[in-house]
């Protein structure tokens, strides 16, 4: 290590943090505003997981026995927006907060006040998502947006004023995460150590490049979208009404065009993070980093050319159909060059199975999963069938709980200790970890085959012929559900106190965040050190 | 070493270079909407039909042109069935209702049916019909001679009117389709609306 210019901000160089709570409103300091998204995300989670659960209740038997369906409707898509925007969003950017200066080697984030500032929108727009709900107890309005997450107009259009709040909360959330990518491409560009080149760059650093860049290209196509359905709603246009020369479908395609580049946003950062742990607990460095890059990359740019698979039934011309089949499948070549990777990573590695490590295997079979359910969808011809059914739940719940969420457990349990200078309880990890797989599958296996039997999404009552399954599903939903306070609890009490961890942690991790101690000072990296 | 230098002077370009790409991004949004149109009427996507006169050929934005002679084939070997539905959206006081609920047609053949339509409010109230086909594909080749939705229509007090319609279903249309379901929405139209009733617009 030498001596290299810092970057310091000037203002941010003194140790001069505010005591009290009034230190986590102003603060500009990347690991603070990492533990708030990271917090935030959890509350979010618990959050989003209740309205499910209200949901699965509803669900556990045919008929109507708990709620009115135009409550059931808000549920489901609320649950979603709060899941996407509350939980797994706000997660990557802790980690990303939290994780890429300590791995690049810069003393903070590029733009510290923007990063204050990114942060401190997301309550507000949660709030603004679910006010509906607590107004309509007082009888103003008929409660939060009922439209499922799409918005698809002419219902949204249609709509109470629960679309109004969400199509605000959603322009928030959106300038949040804008604000966030801003930060994090300065970041990486502008202020990695000496001698780390692009592609020395650690992967959970590039994957959250890849995403970065998604968001900028994306998020902004849904905020013009749902700009132009608040101008149909209140101000007499007609982007989306047949009736002065609009087309509803057009909706669907703007939707998409986000829609669909979002899963990787929401994905991409836990492809990163994945690699690290692998190869920290198989003692052998990553397989296929410059591959894993350019899959990535690969990943990335065709994830905004293949939007219309989700709406293939929607009465698209056959050479469009044809292409969009084809482009979708083509995506499962890089994915498969990663697979290939994480596999390779763990060959003939000196493996132990730390409670990361289980959530991280767990992880590439569960994701496994979804690809290859994914790949049925994306046919033409088959998904038809299995389209607006239950088939696509179980699938994207593969791709977004298995792939995301699960991805977001590993990262928190291999960099828990890092952060707060205690080790988890490993006991605790583990039960989670097997309660977390066994009834997620227990919820959302069955779900596949209710799909193929042909019930239908967004719907509170079913045919009697799809009772035991859903009933199966009910009850692993509610396991998984409660599962997730040991997970909790775990967080809660590492942070509070524990076995002291070296700055390594785990034996086998290599990087410039290991060098730190644990928890890192507050101020780090103040010196660059100098890769070679 | 050189390259990975930190240089904080061009974080504000490096800003101002994404920000554009964000307003870039924003305004693609919009462009996507006049865009979106061309393409529709360019392969009949979405069930959206030309006016009299006009036939859409292949996939391609340069693919309109013009019928070279009325149909007169009628292609007696075979049946479509033809659906008639419709929808009064909200706003709009009215009761509507297709007089023939579905009909066999022979590829070629003039047929005509009607829709019931009343006011149930007591006042005078313009309408505007507006007509979808499913599936797409057979938009270009579903013809209306004469349709209520080619312009607007006046209801009084009250008043219930049968508004008719003639097509004929082109004898050139897939053979594959065999069912074909009309939908109308009727808007309402009030002062914004008016710009509906350009002729090819409405058809």
């Amino acid at each position: 290590m030498s001596t290299a210019t810092t970057t310091h901000p000037a203002e941010h160089a003194v140790a001069d943090y505010h005591g009290g709570w009034l230190r986590w409103i102003t603060t500009t300091n990347h690991k603070d505003i990492g533990t708030m998204y990271m917090t935030f995300a959890l509350v979010m989670f618990f959050v989003g997981g209740l309205m499910i659960l209200g949901v699965r209740a509803e669900l556990f038997q045919p008929g109507l026995q708990l709620m009115k369906p135009e409550f059931f409707n808000q549920l489901i898509g609320v649950h979603a927006l709060i899941m996407i925007f509350g939980a797994l969003m706000p997660a990557a950017t802790g980690f990303a907060n939290w994780m890429i200066p300590l791995m690049i080697g810069a003393p903070d984030m590029a733009l510290p006040r923007l990063n204050n500032w990114g942060f401190w929108l997301l309550p507000p727009a949660a709030f603004l998502l679910t006010l509906p709900f607590t107004l309509a107890l007082f009888g103003i309005g008929d409660g939060a947006l009922a439209t499922g997450w799409t918005f698809y107009a002419p219902l949204s259009v249609q709509g109470g004023m629960g679309v109004d709040f969400a199509i605000l909360a959603v322009h928030i959330l959106g300038i949040s995460s804008i604000m966030g990518s801003i930060n994090i491409i300065v970041t990486i560009f502008n202020m990695r150590a000496p001698g780390m080149t692009m592609m020395k760059l650690p992967l959970f650093a590039w994957g959250w490049l890849i995403t970065a860049f998604l968001l900028i290209a994306t998020l902004p196509v849904l905020a013009g979208a749902v700009t132009m359905l608040l101008t149909d709603r209140h101000f007499g246009t007609h982007f989306f009404d047949a009736a002065g020369g609009g087309d509803p479908i057009l909706f669907q395609h703007l939707f998409w065009f986000f829609g669909h580049p979002e899963v990787y946003i929401l994905l991409l950062p836990v492809w990163g993070l994945i690699p690290h742990v692998l190869s920290t607990f198989s003692r052998k460095p990553i397989y296929g980093h410059t591959a894993q890059i350019y899959s990535f990359i690969a990943i990335g740019l065709l994830s905004v050319v293949v939007w219309a698979h989700h709406i293939l039934t929607s009465g698209l011309p056959l050479p469009a159909l044809i292409y969009f089949m084809f482009s979708t499948m083509a995506i499962s070549l890089p994915l498969a060059v990663l697979f290939f990777c994480w596999i390779a990573t763990m060959w003939k590695g000196a493996m132990s199975f730390e409670t990361p490590m289980l959530f991280a295997i767990g992880f590439i079979v569960l994701f496994g999963i979804a690809g290859l359910t994914g790949l049925v969808l994306a046919d033409v011809a088959a998904d038809a069938q299995y389209h607006h059914s239950y088939f696509v739940v179980a699938h994207f719940h593969y791709a977004l709980f298995a792939g995301g969420i699960m991805g977001v457990m590993t990262g928190v349990y291999f960099w828990l200790p890092k952060w707060t200078g205690h080790m988890y309880s490993e006991k605790l990890g583990k039960l989670h970890f097997w309660l977390t797989v066994l009834s997620f599958n227990l919820t959302f296996m069955p779900q596949f085959f209710l799909g193929l039997a042909g019930m239908p999404r967004r719907i509170p009552d079913y045919a009697l012929q799809f009772a035991e399954f859903n009933a199966i599903s009910s009850i692993g939903a509610f396991i998984l559900g409660f599962s997730q306070l040991i997970f909790a609890w775990n967080i809660w009490s590492c942070v509070r106190g524990g076995p002291k961890v070296d700055g390594r942690v785990w034996e086998g991790a290599e990087g410039l965040e290991w060098e730190l101690s644990s928890p890192p000072p507050h101020h780090s990296w103040e010196t660059q050190p100098v890769v070679k | 070493m050189d390259r990975a230098q930190p240089a904080p002077v061009s974080h504000s370009r490096l800003i101002g270079r994404l920000l554009l790409m964000v307003a870039g991004a924003f305004a693609f949004a919009f462009a996507l909407v006049p865009l979106y149109d061309v393409l529709c009427r360019a392969t009949g996507f979405n069930g959206k039909t030309d006016g009299p006169g006009v036939i859409r050929d292949g996939f391609g934005v340069g693919g309109l042109k013009t019928a070279a002679a009325p149909v007169s084939r009628v292609d007696i070997g075979r049946t479509v069935r033809v659906e008639f539905t419709g929808t009064v959206m909200p706003g709009l006081p009215w009761d509507m209702r297709p007089l023939t609920l579905n009909l066999d047609v022979h590829p070629g053949e003039l047929q005509q049916v009607s829709y019931l339509v009343r006011n149930t409010s007591n006042r005078t109230v313009v309408g505007q019909a507006v007509p979808s086909i499913t599936p797409g594909q057979a938009a270009r080749h579903f013809e209306k001679i004469e349709c209520f939705c080619f312009s607007q229509q006046t209801l009084g007090p009250g008043e219930a009117r049968e508004m008719p319609l003639a097509f004929i279903v082109k004898p050139e249309i897939d053979r594959d389709i065999a069912h074909i379901t009309l939908s109308y929405a009727f808007f309402s139209v009030d002062g914004q609306r008016q710009t509906l009733t350009s002729s090819v617009e409405a058809r």
